[in-house]
């Protein structure tokens, strides 16, 4: 973003005598004094902002409530002085057509310069009619934001693999922003979780200004930064798992002193996201933390997996820590093989995923 | 030119210029508003369009029931929370599950924090902006400022001039930068904006300040449920362990987890009592003169009341948050309401983008049907795919009608506090009757969209309280030596009848919100939501009556109409929240179970 905006206007054409007087309109739309017209015309040609289109298709806005729960940087500083967020139909005070010409606005310019955020989906079946802005399919507006944008970030797991509603039957057939015909090609940042952990989310923004680049994707386009080892790699109750110490019902003596939560479902293990190092709430706490497994949101399809309290099954491969898993266990008396055989995956998939996601590990 | 009286009184009539709002911003979810106003700019004739359907209800059928409430708390991530718990509720009902007290304390601590911490947000980040200009607090002297904040909430220590001042510089660079961001396009200029530029600053920094603030309170809910928004909860009980002084509390719920927990109540009571309160009088102080919006809240009011004090016990005596219902305008009866009363509570759809198979008639949720069918009336300007203007003679919503014993209802805080009011409860008299009194104004006053927002208000500071409460009630509890969390008789679905229907209910922040759900051989069967903005956003019925957005926006006067800021006013009074107004349907495609996310 070394470019200011009033280069970007420029480039596209517009005269530095437009520019002024889009200064002085913009001071007037506000009631202010001619006064503010040079100090907007200034600001606008040394400290740009980078606009952000904010949509929200099929959703519950959960991603927007996360991210407001950002404790570094707060969400005010990101608001005030990262980033400009123009459009934003959960926060602004636009409304109707003032909000729809905005989008036409930033779109028009700064071709090119803008971010697009997408929190939700579209929906695909009937005509894209179960998601409506403005009296048309949302997918339009998705479309013609995403036409010019620099990037696009999916917010969460509706946006990055299409989430609750596009568990099974799909009745309306939302679909994610990757696959989203004409948009596959766009530069994509999933950040996926329902919702994503809120530093993760200003982290992501964060890391776009200012290096001024995307961030490292794995295969799947998630920031490897915080999406490359699974929540098991890094749970500080893993000790547990490997020492064969297990929760058996809920609120039993295992689960007052903190065991694994390995045999009432949790999808740790099979889970990539953050939640047990940079935890949730400004480090606050985390789903296993407080006695309740994963139920992997954060996962493709993790709607569709069986129950959330079934335990994983299905794991078969063995690695070098097998060794130090089985002597564990047996030590405790109480594993079973096919759970010894579990605990034994993590070293060889980990081998296996930085294989096939060069970096991840 | 159409002119028509409704059953529930409103006159409503079409020939003047049509106003369109879509999208309807500072929401939750998607909707739309249409509106016709005469040539004095009345508004005449008002419409409600929720422009959003996802099938959750469909999603859900065949699935495994201790699971659901994971799905349906994704109905709504702003409520986060309110829906797991009624759907834990639904099902430990069909079941017949008894939890334990300190899980009924820690899901009275999750839903009374999201009260507060929801409608904080809603006052200052969704309606703020209705009432308060930014841009004028530009012009406002920081030392005035301080003083006005002294004169209204006298212990906040945060009232110097120059607090006030840095705010003001800090919003002077933004908006000098040109990119005013959420401020884009707003109606800066509209005199519709009464208040002097120090109330405005003063109201801005607490928007601010209340942004900073609002995160802290919903770590209660991630000390409980492992995160939020969307923390965890679990059929039986809670998911999270109690262990004060045994080995391996740290692994637990123990003494550091509950300090931060009380700590945090107490910070909340401060701020709601020293801001929130304070703020909300003045701006009123400013406003009182402009009582529109009334609608419906005078005459249909419904809650099915929350916060069991007891565990287990769900009658309207050992719930804290009033239950029941008032018709015809009438406070001298609040009837009881029974949420299994097929003759209570029914849905209907012949304005509503749904099919049923004799749409001249309601369905009860337990038999509730949703099957979608997007059809626009002849009357529709532009085409299917481009509305310009809808057809309210025809279907025009994603949003069902429901009606309780044929009337539609209000839904929210202010039909909870009118209903307290109304029977006579004592906390909830004493905070009207200060509120009226502070503001000098009769008790009509309330029934308004400032009315709604003051309530909101209210409620706010006495759910503060009532955490205070089950924290202290909680902390007696663990120290007589009970420190179960979890109930799992029934946790193994071996355990369960071959078939059974249950029903939950909470009030949601916006209002009452049930979830009626059948398991047939440990599977669900039926599953259906009736959500707060399905009852306040319902479109008109088979009688013509109009829903309660619709009401309170008729006969209101619209400055500018290209600056409809008073639309949005009325609306966001209520909060609305449309991603809960989704509908299911099951597998096959036949039967939906309409999920309304309020």
């Amino acid at each position: 973003m070394k470019e200011t905006f009033y280069d970007v206007m420029r480039r596209q054409g517009i005269s530095r005598r437009s520019f002024l007087k889009f200064c002085s309109l913009t001071a007037a739309s506000l009631g202010l004094s001619p006064a503010f017209a040079p100090k907007i015309a200034h600001a606008m040609e040394t400290k740009p902002r980078i606009p952000v289109l904010w949509l929200h298709g099929l959703e519950c806005t959960c991603c927007s409530e996360s991210f407001i729960r950002s404790g570094h940087p707060l969400a005010k500083d990101v608001i005030l002085s990262m980033l400009s967020l123009d459009y934003d139909d959960t926060i602004m005070a636009a409304a109707g057509h003032n909000a729809e010409a905005i989008v036409t606005e930033i779109v028009e310019k700064y071709k090119g310069n803008y971010i697009l955020a997408v929190e939700g989906n579209p929906p695909l079946a009937e005509d894209g009619m179960y998601c409506i802005i403005g009296g048309k399919p949302f997918v339009e507006q998705l479309k013609y934001a995403a036409e010019s944008c620099k990037a696009i970030i999916s917010w969460g797991s509706c946006a990055s693999w299409g989430c609750v509603q596009a568990a099974k039957p799909n009745p309306t057939r939302a679909t994610p922003v990757h696959k989203v015909p004409g948009l596959a090609n766009k530069p994509i940042i999933k950040v996926p979780g329902c919702p994503p952990i809120a530093e993760v989310m200003t982290a992501v923004v964060a890391y776009l200004l200012t290096f001024d680049k995307l961030p490292t994707l794995d295969k799947q386009g998630r920031p490897q930064m915080f999406y490359s080892q699974r929540i098991h790699d890094k749970c500080y109750r893993r000790p547990h798992f490997d020492a064969g110490q297990f929760v058996e019902h809920w609120d039993d003596e295992a689960a007052r002193q903190g065991h694994c939560l390995y045999k009432m479902g949790c999808k740790g293990p099979t889970t990539y996201n953050a939640c047990s190092t940079v935890k949730w709430n400004e480090g606050t706490s985390f789903p296993i933390q407080s006695g309740h497994g994963c139920i992997g949101c954060s996962e493709d399809g993790f709607w569709d997996k069986g129950s959330f309290y079934d335990r994983l099954t299905g794991i078969n491969q063995f690695g070098i820590e097998a060794n130090a898993d089985v002597v564990g266990g047996t030590a405790a008396g109480i594993v079973t093989a096919g759970i010894a055989a579990h605990a034994g995956l993590t070293a060889l998939k980990n081998a296996k995923q930085a294989d096939k996601q060069p970096g991840a590990e | 030119m159409t002119v028509t009286n409704t059953p529930n009184g409103f006159h409503l009539n079409d020939a003047g210029r049509r106003v369109v709002v879509d999208p309807v911003t500072r929401i939750e979810g998607h909707m739309r508003c249409e509106v016709n106003i005469d040539d004095d700019n009345i508004i005449r004739n008002a419409i409600s369009s929720g422009t959003m359907w996802r099938g959750l209800e469909v999603i859900l059928k065949g699935r495994d029931p201790r699971d659901a409430w994971a799905f349906v708390q994704r109905i709504c991530g702003v409520c986060t929370g309110t829906h797991a718990l009624t759907s834990v509720r639904a099902v430990e009902d069909a079941l017949k599950i008894q939890i334990p007290e300190n899980a009924n304390s820690i899901r009275n601590l999750m839903q009374l924090s999201l009260q507060v911490q929801d409608h904080l947000v809603h006052f200052y980040h969704l309606h703020a902006l209705d009432w308060v200009n930014p841009v004028n607090a530009l012009k406002a002297d920081p030392v005035a400022t301080s003083a006005l904040q002294q004169s209204i909430s006298p212990h906040n220590p945060k009232s110097s001039p120059g607090y006030f001042r840095d705010t003001q510089n800090r919003l002077k660079k933004f908006v000098e930068s040109g990119q005013l961001g959420p401020f884009k396009n707003g109606y800066w200029t509209n005199p519709a904006y009464l208040l002097p530029p120090e109330a405005d600053l003063m109201a801005v920094t607490h928007y601010l300040e209340a942004l900073d603030f609002q995160k802290d309170i919903m770590k209660i809910r991630t000390v409980f449920g492992g995160k939020d928004p969307h923390p965890n909860w679990l059929v039986g009980g809670v998911p999270c362990a109690i262990n004060i002084d045994g080995v391996g509390a740290v692994g637990a719920v123990n003494m550091e987890r509950l300090n931060l927990v009380s700590s945090i109540i107490d910070r909340t009571i401060t701020f709601i009592d020293q801001v929130y309160i304070p703020d909300l009088l003045a701006i009123a102080q400013f406003y009182k003169g402009w009582m529109y919006g009334g609608g419906i809240s005078g005459q249909s009011l419904l809650s099915y009341g929350d916060i069991p004090d007891k565990a287990n016990d769900y009658s309207a005596a050992n719930l804290l948050m009033p239950r029941g219902a008032i018709i015809n305008g009438d406070l001298t009866k609040v009837h009881e309401v029974d949420l299994t009363d097929p003759e209570q509570i029914k849905e209907f759809v012949p304005h509503s983008w749904y099919k049923y198979s004799d749409e001249t008639k309601g369905l009860h949720p337990w038999d509730g049907v949703t099957e979608p069918n997007f059809k626009l009336g002849s009357n529709t300007k532009g085409d299917r795919t481009n509305i310009q203007e809808l057809d309210e003679g025809a279907k025009y919503s994603w949003i069902k009608a429901p009606r309780w014993r044929g009337h539609a209802m209000e839904v929210g805080p202010l039909a909870r506090y009118v209903i307290g009011y109304a029977q006579g409860n004592k906390e909830i008299t004493e905070q009207i009757n200060f509120v009226l009194k502070t503001l000098d104004v009769p008790v009509s006053a309330l029934f308004s969209t400032l009315g709604r927002t003051a309530a909101r208000g209210l409620e706010a500071q006495w759910a503060a309280g009532k955490m205070r409460y089950f924290m202290d009630k909680m902390m007696a509890n663990i120290k007589a030596g009970d420190l179960s969390t979890a109930n799992v008789e029934r946790w193994n679905p071996e355990t369960w009848p071959s078939s059974v229907k249950g029903v939950g209910f909470t009030e949601a922040p916006r209002g009452a919100l049930g979830h009626w759900l059948k398991i047939e051989n440990t599977k669900i069967a039926n599953y259906q939501c009736v959500v707060p903005t399905t009852w306040n956003g319902s479109p008109r019925d088979e009688q013509g009556n109009i829903g309660a957005f619709e009401a309170a926006l008729m006969n209101t006067k619209v400055e500018r109409p290209e600056e409809p800021v008073e639309i949005l006013r009325t609306l966001h009074s209520f909060d609305p929240c449309l991603a809960c107004s989704t509908h299911v349907m099951s597998p096959d495609g036949t039967e939906l179970t309409q999920v309304k996310v309020r």
